[in-house]
């Protein structure tokens, strides 16, 4: 399938009173058309800071963008004016936030929040935009569509918010959503519902989808690629299937340790990573995770390790073959 | 226990009645009403406009300001229930009069310090960086400079420039646009420090990089999606400005500066009253007590908005 997204080295940072923060280290990865890429992280891990900055919505300043490319249909996303970007977020792509409670403007009515995308990029007058407007919200499975229109954000519970953030994410049908944690906030049978939900809208609209997430658990039914970041660097990249079955690299082992799972004895544990994620002010010098590693060698304290191919479609980037104990 | 079980399906019937959710209007209004001196302080304020309207109808502007020597500095009688001024005019009329005038400021030199504090305070607080740096710095010196000092010297100079205009069916003197307008834009600043402080935060909330994911332009966003979570503030700001304005006008008519004759405000009804405090103390007594009933009466709507706008802030 063709890349519709390609990002390299892209690099964030943030000045602060006690130093730079360095949120995103030189991050590469590429979207296809129609295709689910799953991003993986504890919190604080640069997820979100990269997804905003590809769309421009870094605040600059204290942010940066030090370095790096995202490409769009092979136009860089970072070098355009706020003018031009303007035409591309909510058009070409559109984000779903973690929190419907907080991402909703409380005094504004959801159709008016919606059918304002519509009229801005596709040149719909008032009546147009409210007839698709209520389209879209029964798309999303919105009951009383018509009447939801002129409601406000706090006559909806939280799993009615997020089905109207997707309407006015998808209202231009977009090519790529990427959706920040949006099932984090709701319960789990809601959950469920919202990843239906995107699958089939993904199926029906064809738009690639960056998902982002901490839970493993969703991104296994959803994506076909993931990401695992780790403190603003990918630690590892790889089909779904090699992360859940094959885990290379010691974080996503770790992470995966720390799943429940339905085939677990009661008697067994859930592993969690001794240690906190590091302080992002300024680069570590090695491997981000090495004082948190079981696998830790001398060198990892020494040299940060490259991303590299260790088999089809699988990426680490670790001194240590973790399989054999093995160095690269 | 019996009490119990009969208020409990009561309950359960007006709730059932009343399911279509209230708009943030209508919850502002019901906790309004539940202010007695905000509800006191707004039936003050429709008598009074009642009294500079309808009065309107039982006076004409001329017989306000019909001089007539003869009947000069009359005590209250039934001829003038207010008694007349040093030139034999009815006070009664000119408090009509002067009160339209005095309301008028008010809600206009408002407006006017609405506009510039909402734009500036906006504009400061949506963008930061430079654009907040030379704004507040210029708020700032505007606040350092005497209000009254200021408004004295705007007064003297350009009180006589503009010509006088008839606008709803009477003559003002153009001294009212001159009026407005410098108290209007020496009260803005603690409007704008209050918008930019709301915008501050409010631009740190998601939906509006949730509206900025959408593409909605800067202005749009300022306009639409910041704005009107910021109203409360602004309302109950602007309500008590209004008192202000009307205390300002009459400060500066009082020291002669102020809206010119024969046009009554009850500002200059005072300075007429100032060489007559003890001789003809009806003078000063109506107008002051129009004054007074009008701050009041505002000062009170402004607590209730307060309290009715945003329960948070309640202080108790």
């Amino acid at each position: 399938m063709p890349t519709i997204l390609q990002v390299q080295n892209l690099q964030t940072r943030f000045k602060t009173y006690d130093g730079l923060v360095y949120a995103v280290n030189g991050i590469s990865y590429d979207l296809n058309e129609g295709e689910t890429l799953g991003v993986v992280g504890e919190s604080g891990c640069g997820k979100s800071v990269s997804m905003l900055s590809i769309m421009g919505l870094i605040p600059q300043p204290p942010g940066q963008i030090a370095g790096g490319q995202a490409l769009y249909h092979g136009s860089d996303l970072l070098k355009k004016s706020d003018a031009e970007m303007r035409h591309i977020r909510g058009k070409e792509v559109a984000m779903v936030f973690q929190d419907p409670m907080t991402s909703l403007n409380p005094v504004l009515t959801i159709g008016f929040q919606i059918s304002e995308a519509l009229q801005l990029h596709m040149a719909m007058n008032a009546d147009q935009a409210r007839h698709r407007t209520i389209e879209l919200l029964e798309m999303v499975g919105m009951s009383q569509a018509d009447r939801a229109f002129d409601n406000y954000p706090h006559q909806f519970s939280g799993g009615m918010r997020q089905r109207a953030m997707i309407a006015m994410a998808i209202a231009c049908m977009p090519q790529i959503l990427i959706a920040d944690e949006p099932t984090t906030a709701l319960d789990v049978t809601i959950q469920a519902q919202i990843v239906e939900l995107v699958k089939r809208l993904r199926d029906e609209i064809g738009m690639a989808i960056i998902w982002i997430t901490h839970d493993l658990g969703i991104i296994a039914g959803l994506a076909q690629r993931v990401i695992v970041m780790y403190a603003g660097f990918i630690v590892e990249h790889a089909s779904v299937d090699e992360v859940y079955d094959n885990p290379r690299h010691p974080y996503t082992i770790s992470l995966l340790g720390a799943l429940p799972r339905v085939d677990m004895s009661r008697e067994e544990r859930l592993t969690s990573i001794p240690g906190l994620p590091p302080n992002l002010i300024g680069l570590p010098k090695g491997c981000p995770f090495a004082p948190r590693c079981r696998f830790v060698v001398d060198r990892c304290r020494q040299e940060n390790p490259p991303l590299i191919a260790v088999a089809p479609n699988h990426e680490i980037a670790c001194w240590v073959n973790v399989q054999t104990g093995d160095l690269r | 226990m019996a009490t119990v079980s009969e208020t409990l399906p009561q309950i359960a019937e007006e709730t059932l009645a009343t399911r279509e959710p209230l708009t943030p209007a209508q919850l502002a209004w019901r906790r309004f009403r539940r202010h007695k001196m905000a509800m006191f302080g707004l039936l003050l304020m429709v008598l009074l406009i009642v009294y500079v309207v309808g009065g309107a109808f039982v006076f004409d502007e001329k017989y306000a300001n019909f001089v007539n020597t003869s009947i000069k500095l009359q005590a209250p009688s039934q001829a003038h229930p207010f008694g007349t001024d040093a030139v034999g005019r009815d006070i009664l009329a000119r408090t009509i009069y002067g009160g339209q005038i005095s309301l008028i400021i008010g809600l206009a030199a408002v407006s006017v310090a609405l506009v510039a504090g909402v734009v500036i305070g906006a504009l400061s607080g949506y963008y930061g960086g430079w654009v907040d740096g030379i704004l507040m710095r210029f708020t700032e010196a505007m606040l350092n400079i005497p209000q009254l000092f200021l408004l004295i010297i705007a007064a003297k100079y350009l009180g006589d420039k503009i010509q006088n205009f008839s606008a709803f069916g009477r003559e003002f003197s153009g001294s009212v646009i001159v009026i407005i307008v410098i108290i209007g834009l020496d009260s803005w600043m603690y409007l704008a420090r209050i918008v930019r402080s709301q915008f501050l935060s409010l631009k740190e909330q998601e939906f509006v990089t949730a509206a900025r994911c959408t593409g909605t332009p800067s202005m749009a966003i300022i306009a639409y999606h910041i704005l009107p979570n910021s109203v409360a503030p602004i309302i109950v700001n602007a309500t008590l400005g209004v008192a202000n304005a009307i205390l300002t006008e009459a400060y500066i008519s009082f020291l002669g500066l102020g809206v010119r004759q024969p046009t009554a405000t009850w500002g200059n009804m005072l300075e007429d009253a100032n060489r007559y405090l003890e001789t003809a103390p009806w003078m000063w007594f109506f107008p002051g007590m129009m004054i007074l009933i009008t701050v009041l009466a505002i000062n009170f709507v402004g607590d209730g908005l307060r309290d009715a706008l945003d329960p948070r802030a309640r202080v108790e």
